[in-house]
C-alpha cells in the first residue's frame, strides 16, 4: 500500500509542522509567558530591565557630554567624586578619592596665599587629590601581560583577532590598581586633537598647560603623522603626578565650581594600556574602540554594547563594594530608603536596557511588568496620573493596584522664551524697551503652558534658578514682583490691563506704534514642526493678541534656527538649560555678556550684556555659598527681572512610575551612578508577571470558527463548479 | 547573454554616480558641515575652533563639488563628493561620523532585516497568490465581491495602524507574543510573528487586488479555453496552466524585490524594535552622518539595479520564448 504509507507521511509531517509551530508561537520554546520578551532562565536572578530610545554616540568619558551616555559610563568609570545619593541639596562626597579636595591658592609666582585672599591677587588654584589605594580594574585584555611582563595583546596580527568581537573575546583577561596616573592621563588626553572632546576648549582656558599641550600634539600631528603619540611623552604643566596615589591639578584664577568637574565622567581615570590597546588598527577595523567599549573600575562593567538592540552591564567582578549610604532625610527614612544603610553594594546583578524607539511599545511592556520602570509619555498621561483637590498629583486606581508608584522631581533645568537682546524692536536696554519686555512676559501665562502642553509637570520661572540650587527662593521672596502679586498665599499673573499700560508706556498703546501707528508684530523662531508644534504656535498667537501684538513664527529646521541664534537673527526664541552641576553660576553664566553668543558663540543666547550684571556675576561665581553671595545672587534676580532678557520659563518636574518590586529609588538630575543603589526583588516580580501576562487563546479559536464557517459555503460552490457538469459529476 | 549582462552592469554606472550626486546635493542642501559638526558636538560648550578641527578631520572642509583654488583633475577630485562618494564604487563604505565602520554595521543589521523579510515575502507570496487564485476561481459570485471589498478595505488603512493594532491585540490584549524587540537563534521566533503577521495583513488588500487582475487577464485567454475544452477541472485549469502563464508579471514584482529585502523596512523596524538595516538609515537621518545615508542610498541603488537585472534573467527561465540579446 504504497499510497496510504505516503498518506501518513504526509499526515505525520503537517501534524509535526502545526506542532512545532504551535510550540514555538504558544510555549515560545518551553517559554512559560509567551508575551515575555527575556528567557525564562534568568526570571530569578536580580536583573534589571529598563529602555533607552537613543543609541549613544559615545561611551569615551573623554567626549561623552550627553545623560542618555551617562547612564551607561555612569555605572563604569569613577571619577574622584560623586553626589551623595540621598542628600539634598546635591553634596559631593569623595568616591575613588580619600577626601573632597579643597583649593591651595597661589600667586603669580606661584606662592602659596591664604584661602581669604582676595580674587584678583589669586593667580591659580591647585587641587591636590588623594586616591585610595586597591581599587581594581575590572577584568580587561589590556591589562593581560605575558610571562615576560609584557602586555600580551599589543602589535596584534590579522590572525590574532580573526575570532576577535569584542575585548571579552580574548583567552587572557586582567586587572590592575587604580593609580594616579590614570588620572593625569586621561586629562592629557583633552588635548588630542583628533579626539574632539567636547569640553577641551572649556578646559584649554582653565587647566594650566592644557592649551600648550595641545599645540605640542598637533605640531607633532602634522610634521610627524605617522608616528604613534605617547602622552606619557608629553608633559602637561597644571597637572602633576605627586605619587601612586596623589596628583595635583592647577587651574587659572579661581573657579571653586571646578570641584564639581571632577565629579563627572570627564575626569574618570583611564590606564595608558588600554588606550595603547585600542589604538591598534586592526581592532579600530573592527570597531573595537575605547568609544565603544569602556574600561573602568566602577560596580559594573559593559557586557554587551550592541546599541542597535541591548546594552547589557553586569556586576564588575573586581569592585571593592561601597555601603549604602547612612544619612538620609527624615522623608527617605520615612520612604524606606534607608533599609539598607550600612549594606554593601551593588545590588543588582545585571542590567538590561532594551532599544525601543516609540513610546507605546515601552509604556505597554511596563504595564506588562517587563520594564521595572518608566517616564510618563502624553499619550498615557491620563492612564497614569490624577490629580487630586490640592493639584498633587497621583498614580490612578488601575495602576495603584498594580502596586505601581510615582515619584516626581523638579528637574535642575530651565526652560525659557528668551528676547534677542541685540534686536532693534524687543532688544536694547531702554526704559521703554524694558516695558516692552516686562508686558510680554506678562501676557504670556506660562501656568497656562505647564497645564495644556505639559500636563502640568513643571513650576513657572520667576528667576534663571531651579529649586534645589542655591539662590532660588520660594513662596513670595521667590516671585517676580513685575510679572506676579502675593495673592492668598499663592502667585498670581498680574492683569492684562497692567501689560496693556506697560505697552502704552512703552510707546505702543493698543499694539501699534504711537508714532507711525503701524502694528507691532514680534517674529518667533522655533525649529518645532508637527501637530504638537502647531498647537503651541497657536496658543502662543494668542498670548501675544492679548496685548494686541501680532505674533509670527518662523518655522525652520533645527539646523537653520541654530544657525539664526548663533548669529543672533531671531526676535524670539525657546531654548533650555540643564545643569552641569548644582551652582547657581551655572545658570546665571547663561546670561553673563562675555558669554554671549554674538560674537563668541557662548551660551548667553540672549545676547544680553549689561555691565552691572556682569560685575555681579564675576563677584558671586568666586564666592563660597553664604549670605553674601545669596545677596549678590538676588541683585542679579532684580536686574534679570527689570530687564526681561527672558520672557519667561518653566522648570521642568519629571514624572516617574516603578513597580513594587524595585526599591532604594531617589531621583537624581545630577548622579550618574545610580544603579549600584536600586534593589530588586526578582521572585515578587515572577510572580506578578505571571499574573499579569496569562495567554488567552479563546479569541483565535472563535476567529477560526467563523472563517471556516464563512467558507463552508464557498467550498460547497467550489465543490459544485469542479465536479457538477450539467451532464452529471465530473469523473 | 554575458554581453547583454555587461552591457547593462555598465549602464548601471551613471545611474549610480546619478543616484550619489542627488543624495549629495540634497543631503547638503539640507545640512552644511557646520551643522553636521555641531550635531556630533553636541549644543553645550562648543567653540568655534572645535567645530573647525571636526570638519577638518572628517574631511568636510573641503569645497562640495568644485574646488575653484585647484588645478587640473584636483579640481573635481580634491572635493567633499570626491573623496567621499566615490570609493563607495569599491564597496568601501568608509566610517560613519562617529568612528564605526560602516561595512561592520551593515553586516550585523543585515540578518535582523532578513530575519523579518524572508518570511514576509515567502509567506506573502503564498497567501496573496492563493488568495487572488480562490477570488479568480469566484469570480463574479458574492465572495469575488466581498474579496474584493475586503482588499480595498485593507488598502485603505495606514500600515501604522496594523502595526499599533498588532502589538495592540497580540501582545497586549492575547499575550501571545512580545510586544517588541528581537532575539536571534530559535527563541527569537515569537519575536517575529507579529511583525511578520503585520506585514502580511498590511499587504494584503493591494498584493490580492494585483494579483487577482493578472489572473483574472490571464482566464480570458484562448489556452485557458482550451484547457477547459480538454475536460481540465477549474483547479487544474488555474494552478497548472493560469498561474504558470501569470508567472512573468508576478516575477517583475517578486525577483526586483528580492535584494532589497537587505535594506529592511523603515516604520516596521522602529516599532517593533528590531535592530535592521531600515532602522540604521532613519537613525542616520536623524543624526546627520552623511556617511551612513549615503552608504545606504548608494546600497539601495545598487541593490535594486542588482533586482532588475535578476529580472530579466529570470524571464528565460520562465519564458523560453525570452531571449537576452
Amino acid at each position: 500500500m504504497p499510497c496510504n504509507k505516503q498518506l501518513v507521511s504526509k499526515k505525520s509531517f503537517l501534524v509535526s509542522l502545526v506542532a512545532l509551530s504551535g510550540l514555538l508561537f504558544f510555549g515560545g520554546c518551553g517559554q512559560q509567558l509567551p508575551n515575555n520578551p527575556y528567557p525564562d532562565s534568568v526570571a530569578n536572578e536580580k536583573v534589571l530591565y529598563s529602555s533607552f530610545a537613543e543609541r549613544p554616540k559615545h561611551l569615551d568619558p573623554a567626549v561623552s557630554y550627553a545623560s542618555n551616555e551617562y547612564a551607561f559610563i555612569g555605572q563604569i568609570y569613577e571619577p574622584p567624586l560623586h553626589y551623595h545619593y540621598l542628600k539634598r541639596p546635591y553634596s559631593l562626597e569623595p568616591l575613588t578619592a580619600t577626601a573632597v579636595p579643597e583649593p591651595v591658592f597661589l600667586d603669580a609666582s606661584g606662592q602659596p596665599l591664604s584661602s581669604d585672599s582676595p580674587a584678583e591677587k589669586i593667580a591659580f588654584s591647585r587641587y591636590g587629590i588623594d586616591i585610595q589605594p586597591g581599587i581594581r580594574y575590572q577584568p580587561h585584555p589590556a591589562f593581560a601581560k605575558t610571562p615576560e611582563g609584557d602586555p600580551r595583546y599589543l602589535n596584534l596580527r590579522p590572525e590574532d583577532i580573526a575570532q576577535i568581537d569584542t575585548p571579552a573575546d580574548f583567552t587572557h583577561q586582567d586587572t590592575r590598581e587604580l593609580v594616579a596616573a590614570d588620572y593625569v592621563h586621561q586629562i592629557k588626553r583633552f588635548a588630542l586633537p583628533d579626539l574632539h572632546s567636547p569640553i577641551a576648549g572649556f578646559l584649554g582656558e582653565m587647566i594650566v598647560g592644557l592649551n600648550e599641550l595641545s599645540s605640542a600634539l598637533k605640531k607633532t600631528m602634522v610634521e610627524q603623522p605617522d608616528v604613534t603619540i605617547d602622552l606619557a611623552d608629553y608633559p602637561l604643566s597644571g597637572v602633576r603626578l605627586i605619587n601612586r596615589y596623589r596628583y595635583e591639578i592647577t587651574i587659572r584664577g579661581v573657579y571653586p565650581q571646578f570641584i564639581y568637574w571632577l565629579a563627572m565622567p570627564f575626569f574618570s581615570p583611564m590606564p595608558a594600556e588600554v588606550t595603547h590597546f585600542y589604538n591598534q588598527p586592526l581592532l579600530q577595523e573592527k570597531n573595537i574602540t575605547l568609544d565603544w567599549f569602556p574600561v573602568g573600575t566602577g560596580a559594573y562593567l559593559l557586557e554587551e554594547n550592541n546599541p542597535n538592540r541591548r546594552m547589557v552591564l553586569s556586576r564588575n567582578p573586581n569592585f571593592r563594594g561601597i555601603p549604602y549610604p547612612s544619612s538620609g532625610t527624615e522623608e527617605d527614612r520615612q520612604a524606606g530608603l534607608l533599609a539598607d544603610a550600612g549594606k554593601t553594594m551593588p545590588f543588582i546583578d545585571r542590567a538590561i536596557f532594551s532599544l525601543e524607539k516609540e513610546s507605546i511599545p515601552v509604556w505597554n511592556k511596563f504595564l506588562q511588568g517587563y520594564y521595572d520602570r518608566s517616564g510618563i509619555g502624553s499619550d498615557s498621561f491620563d492612564q497614569a496620573i490624577q490629580f487630586g483637590d490640592g493639584l498633587d498629583a497621583s498614580v490612578t486606581k488601575a495602576l495603584r493596584e498594580k502596586g505601581i508608584a510615582l515619584q516626581s522631581s523638579i528637574a535642575a533645568s530651565t526652560i525659557y522664551l528668551g528676547f534677542n537682546l541685540l534686536d532693534p524692536v524687543v532688544g536694547g536696554y531702554s526704559e521703554s524697551q524694558q516695558k516692552l519686555r516686562q508686558a510680554i512676559a506678562i501676557a504670556i501665562d506660562m501656568e497656562e503652558y505647564i497645564a495644556i502642553f505639559r500636563n502640568g509637570r513643571g513650576i513657572a520661572m520667576h528667576s534663571p534658578l531651579p529649586p534645589g540650587i542655591f539662590g532660588f527662593k520660594e513662596g513670595e521672596l521667590g516671585i517676580n514682583p513685575l510679572v506676579y502679586d502675593w495673592h492668598k498665599g499663592t502667585a498670581t499673573r498680574k492683569s492684562i490691563a497692567a501689560a496693556r499700560q506697560l505697552l502704552v508706556d512703552a510707546g505702543y498703546p493698543a499694539g501699534r506704534h504711537h508714532e507711525t501707528g503701524v502694528p507691532l508684530t514680534v517674529h518667533f523662531d522655533t525649529a518645532a514642526s508637527g501637530p504638537d508644534a502647531k498647537a503651541f504656535l497657536d496658543w502662543l498667537r494668542k498670548q501675544f493678541a492679548k496685548i494686541n501684538i501680532q505674533m509670527v513664527a518662523r518655522s525652520t529646521d533645527y539646523n537653520r534656527f541654530q544657525d539664526k541664534v548663533r548669529s543672533g537673527q531671531v526676535q524670539m526664541y525657546l531654548w533650555g538649560w540643564n545643569a552641569d552641576y548644582p551652582d547657581p553660576e551655572n545658570f546665571m553664566f547663561l546670561l553673563y555678556g562675555p558669554n554671549s553668543q554674538v560674537p563668541d558663540h557662548g551660551e548667553n543666547s540672549s545676547n544680553f550684556q549689561l555691565a552691572e550684571f556682569d560685575q555681579l556675576f564675576e563677584q558671586m561665581r568666586n564666592l563660597p555659598n553664604g549670605a553674601k553671595r545669596q545677596a549678590l545672587i538676588d541683585e542679579m534676580v532684580v536686574l534679570f527681572r527689570q530687564q526681561v532678557p527672558w520672557a519667561g520659563g518653566f522648570h521642568p518636574q519629571n514624572f516617574t512610575l516603578h513597580h513594587s518590586w524595585i526599591s532604594n529609588l531617589k531621583p537624581s538630575h545630577l548622579a550618574h551612578d545610580t544603579l549600584q543603589y536600586q534593589r530588586i526583588d526578582p521572585e515578587l516580580r515572577d510572580r506578578l508577571r505571571q499574573a499579569w501576562n496569562r495567554p488567552v487563546i479563546w479569541p483565535l479559536v472563535v476567529i477560526a470558527v467563523i472563517v471556516i464557517l464563512l467558507l463552508l459555503p464557498a467550498l460547497y460552490l467550489a465543490w459544485r463548479r469542479e465536479f457538477r457538469l450539467p451532464h452529471g459529476n465530473r469523473q | 547573454m554575458t554581453a547583454y549582462l555587461l552591457r547593462r552592469l555598465l549602464y548601471s554606472a551613471p545611474i549610480l554616480l546619478g543616484v550619489n550626486l542627488i543624495t549629495f546635493s540634497l543631503f547638503f542642501i539640507v545640512n552644511s558641515p557646520d551643522d553636521m559638526a555641531h550635531k556630533h558636538l553636541g549644543d553645550k560648550r562648543v567653540t568655534t575652533e572645535m567645530v573647525e578641527k571636526w570638519k577638518q578631520d572628517h574631511g568636510y572642509d573641503r569645497p562640495l563639488i568644485y574646488a575653484d583654488d585647484r588645478r587640473g583633475i584636483a579640481r573635481f577630485s580634491d572635493t567633499l563628493f570626491a573623496r567621499h562618494s566615490l570609493r563607495l564604487f569599491l564597496l568601501d563604505f568608509g566610517r560613519a561620523d562617529d568612528g564605526r565602520d560602516i561595512g561592520a554595521d551593515i553586516r550585523q543589521r543585515m540578518g535582523p532585516s532578513l530575519a523579518i523579510a524572508i518570511p514576509h515575502l515567502l509567506i506573502g507570496l503564498l497567501v496573496y497568490i492563493t488568495v487572488s487564485l480562490i477570488l479568480t476561481f469566484f469570480r463574479a459570485t458574492y465572495i469575488d465581491f466581498i474579496g474584493v471589498f475586503t482588499a480595498v478595505a485593507l488598502m485603505s488603512i495606514s500600515a501604522m495602524f496594523y502595526i499599533i493594532a498588532g502589538q495592540f491585540l497580540l501582545g497586549k490584549l492575547l499575550h501571545l507574543t512580545p510586544i517588541s524587540g528581537y532575539l536571534g537563534g530559535l527563541d527569537g521566533f515569537r519575536f517575529l510573528v507579529t511583525p511578520v503577521l503585520v506585514g502580511l495583513i498590511a499587504g494584503l488588500g493591494s498584493s490580492v487586488r494585483w494579483y487577482r487582475t493578472l489572473f483574472l487577464e490571464e482566464i480570458e485567454k484562448d489556452y485557458i479555453r482550451s484547457a477547459r475544452a480538454r475536460g481540465l477541472g477549474e483547479s487544474g485549469v488555474l494552478f497548472r496552466h493560469l498561474l504558470r502563464n501569470a508567472l512573468i508579471p508576478i516575477l517583475t514584482g517578486v525577483v526586483v524585490i528580492i535584494p532589497t529585502l537587505f535594506m529592511g523596512s523603515l516604520i516596521t523596524e522602529s516599532f517593533f524594535s528590531i535592530p535592521g538595516l531600515g532602522s540604521y538609515t532613519i537613525d542616520a537621518i536623524q543624526a546627520q552622518d552623511f556617511a551612513i545615508v549615503r552608504a545606504m542610498v548608494f546600497l539601495g541603488a545598487l541593490l535594486y539595479i542588482g533586482g532588475l537585472i535578476l529580472t530579466d534573467l529570470s524571464y528565460v527561465l520562465v519564458d523560453p520564448r525570452v531571449r537576452l540579446e
